[in-house]
């Protein structure tokens, strides 16, 4: 399987090669393997018996390199905020790999994961409720020091914190307020530099602007591109706005029902699509100019999301796809490149009958 | 409870607010890239800048203006006071029997500058100043059973909360065999296997029958706080389970438990003095409402004042108590605000 999207196949023109080259920097800094979370179903109250699981991320492997972006999108439900969860040892995995610089980190506790969490930390997606209501934003941003006192000693302490918040371009004298007293994008500053005190390489951003006005998105994602380059940081960004993921990442993998159904980069993903689902999810993208909305081809699709405790045999989608044969009832279709594909549209799809669709 | 105080008003701007799955957001993030790339950010007041308001910095702020929590605490100080230094309140000897002098006498001037402005009771004692003595046994028993179940019952609930599965389910059933006993008759066979009974075994009592409704309160609100972004934030960050537990989730749990035990404390108050009336509480030679009223219904059809009096103090602190802690909960409670 490659996993890695950076192949730079068809790289014809000057500008395809420059682009190629943009992102195959870094070595992976993050090796994933077919990680899978199933939450147990269980029946009975005082003998617990299981009758089955919820498949809420089965069988995901993808590469991060140092340095980049890899945008992860999907609807609602397909797993990605757990994906970013087992990734943050926040939830166990129930099998597979993700190994941080070649080290194996899916199994550590105690002191090991202690030290994993220093190089791998999280934005969250609601400011209102990730920040403690009853701490200072000093306290907030300063805890990551006293939990790992190797990081700044004590007496800089309260320096880093305010180097901290004029890093992500708050006021060092806001360090004796509490979040109440900040909107919504300071208050993702807050989380942000929080998930920068330890100076991590990875930070895993679980829908980091959904909750904010647009005008703060911006903010708050450009933000995030200069720290990237500031601090060379990886990140992992998982949203459900395909233009956001498109703005910021280097490369998008799309989820459906626990699974990566296709990834590239972000090009091959919003440009040529292979995989129905991404191609759908594309469509759905609003226009706002109205010409173009009433010429262009809809994909509308039929059904709801199968759920994640039973789904489809073979190929997750095909119970919506409207290239659904037989053969996508037998097989589970491998996320790899398929042979008949060409220039950008060479990449990692999982999908028997992939293929670009005119006229998106 | 996010926003409940303005937030600085920089990126409200109604006119920006445009739908976020908009695809022409992509060039709007691109030009607002070069605009924005400081956020301005307006100075506050000087004069509000020094006030950092927390839940309980608002909850004061609330409270000063209700006239039920003045009332309250008026109450509350001047009744602790007196549980103190009942000297200042009365030079009385409450425990000085005259018994020509009792209420079968009829009162007249004297007796009012007298020390026996309430009149005597069957042995001649001075109903004044046994009712100043006696809030010293209602106010300790009800502050140390507060106390003592609040830290139980906070214990025992933080532990079922926190650490879930097997833990919880040992802890909380346990819960529900203690909530399953009568809380007075629980105490009066508890009391029972006392062969002194003072204060302190009424406390004890009380408190090892009384941690049950706490413990619940503060399991439930340590499971809603568990769940929140921040202690997940706390997990990512690889902090302890000390530190979750009393920086993280204590402070933000809290709240109801103090609600609950200070309308509680009301309740631990009448309890004593249930069981004082029916003997099985205090007895005779310590002073105290309960001990009064008991004695005070031998006569009521004679005397009633000499029941009234010791049974108005024991309402009014009840009272007290419970009004306060209304106050507090709907102080804290923002969707009454």
């Amino acid at each position: 399987m490659t996993v890695n999207g950076a192949t730079p196949v068809g790289a014809t023109t000057p500008e395809e090669a420059a682009f190629a080259q943009e992102v195959q920097r870094g070595e992976p800094i993050l090796e994933v393997r077919d990680l899978r979370k199933h939450f147990p179903l269980t029946k009975g109250i005082l003998f617990k018996k299981q009758v089955g699981a919820v498949k809420a991320v089965d069988g995901v492997s993808f590469d991060l390199m140092q340095g980049e972006t890899l945008g992860i999108v999907g609807e609602s439900g397909c797993g990605k905020s757990t994906l970013a969860k087992v990734l943050m040892n926040l939830e166990p995995a129930t099998t597979g790999s993700v190994k941080y610089k070649g080290e194996e980190i899916s199994r550590l506790s105690g002191a090991g994961l202690k030290a994993v969490r220093r190089n791998i930390q999280m934005v969250f997606q609601d400011p209102y409720t990730s920040l403690n209501p009853r701490m200072t934003v000093g306290d907030i941003i300063g805890e990551p020091f006293e939990i790992h006192p190797e990081v700044a000693p004590k007496g800089d302490r309260r320096k880093a914190v305010q180097d901290l918040l004029d890093v992500v371009g708050l006021n060092p004298e806001y360090i004796n307020r509490y979040p109440h007293q900040f909107s919504g994008g300071q208050r993702q500053r807050i989380g942000i530099a929080r998930g920068l005190a330890l100076k991590p390489e990875i930070i895993i951003c679980d829908e980091p602007v959904s909750a904010l006005d647009v005008s703060v998105q911006a903010q708050v994602i450009n933000l995030l591109e200069s720290l990237q380059g500031e601090f060379n940081l990886s990140y992992m960004f998982i949203a459900h706005d395909l233009s956001i993921v498109r703005h910021i990442s280097d490369r998008v993998g799309v989820m459906y029902l626990g699974r990566i159904v296709e990834i590239g980069t972000d090009l091959e993903i919003y440009d040529h699509a292979t995989h129905p689902y991404t191609q759908a999810l594309l469509s759905a993208v609003p226009v706002p100019d109205p010409t173009a909305r009433e010429s262009r081809d809809r994909i509308v699709l039929t059904g709801d999301v199968p759920s994640p405790a039973n789904p489809p045999s073979g190929c997750r989608f095909r119970t919506r796809c409207w290239k659904a044969q037989e053969k996508c009832e037998r097989e589970d279709p491998a996320l790899t490149v398929r042979a008949w594909l060409e220039g950008r549209a060479r990449h990692d799809s999982a999908c028997h009958f992939a293929g670009e669709r005119e006229n998106v | 409870m996010p926003d409940r105080n303005e937030p600085i008003p920089d990126d409200h701007d109604p006119l920006r607010n445009i739908n976020p799955t908009d695809s022409d957001h992509l060039d709007y993030v691109g030009q607002q890239g070069l605009a924005v790339e400081q956020e301005t950010l307006i100075e506050p007041d000087p004069a509000k800048r020094e006030q950092a308001r927390s839940l309980w910095g608002d909850a004061w702020r609330d409270l000063r203006r209700r006239p039920i929590f003045l009332v309250s605490t008026v109450l509350i100080v001047l009744l602790i006071l007196i549980a103190i230094f009942p000297g200042l309140f009365t030079g009385t000897d409450p425990r000085a029997s005259d018994l020509i002098n009792n209420y079968l006498r009829r009162p007249d001037w004297t007796d009012f500058f007298g020390g026996g402005w309430f009149g005597y009771d069957g042995q001649g004692r001075s109903i004044y100043a046994r009712v100043i003595y006696g809030a010293r046994a209602s106010i300790t028993v009800g502050i140390c059973v507060t106390l003592a179940v609040t830290l139980l019952g906070g214990m025992a609930g933080m532990a079922a909360g926190f650490f879930g599965g097997w833990s919880d389910a040992v802890i909380s059933r346990i819960t529900d065999i203690f909530f399953g006993i009568p809380l007075l008759l629980g105490a009066l066979v508890l009391l029972n296997a006392f062969s002194v009974r003072t204060v302190w075994s009424v406390v004890i009592a009380l408190a090892f029958l009384g941690w049950t409704q706490l413990a619940r309160v503060m399991r439930g609100s340590v499971i809603t706080v568990k769940q929140s972004d921040y202690v997940v934030a706390g997990r990512a960050l690889g902090a302890g389970t000390s530190r979750l537990m009393f920086r993280h989730i204590l402070p933000n749990a809290i709240a109801p438990v103090i609600v609950v035990a200070t309308i509680a404390l009301g309740g631990y108050i009448t309890a004593e003095a249930t069981l004082s009336f029916l003997g099985i509480g205090l007895q005779d030679p310590t002073i105290s409402w309960g001990v009064d009223i008991s004695s005070a219904q031998k006569v009521i059809r004679q005397a009633p004042f000499v029941l009234f009096f010791p049974a108005a103090a024991l309402s009014i602190t009840v009272l007290a108590f419970i009004m306060m802690g209304d106050a507090v909960r709907d102080a804290l409670d923002p969707k009454l605000r």
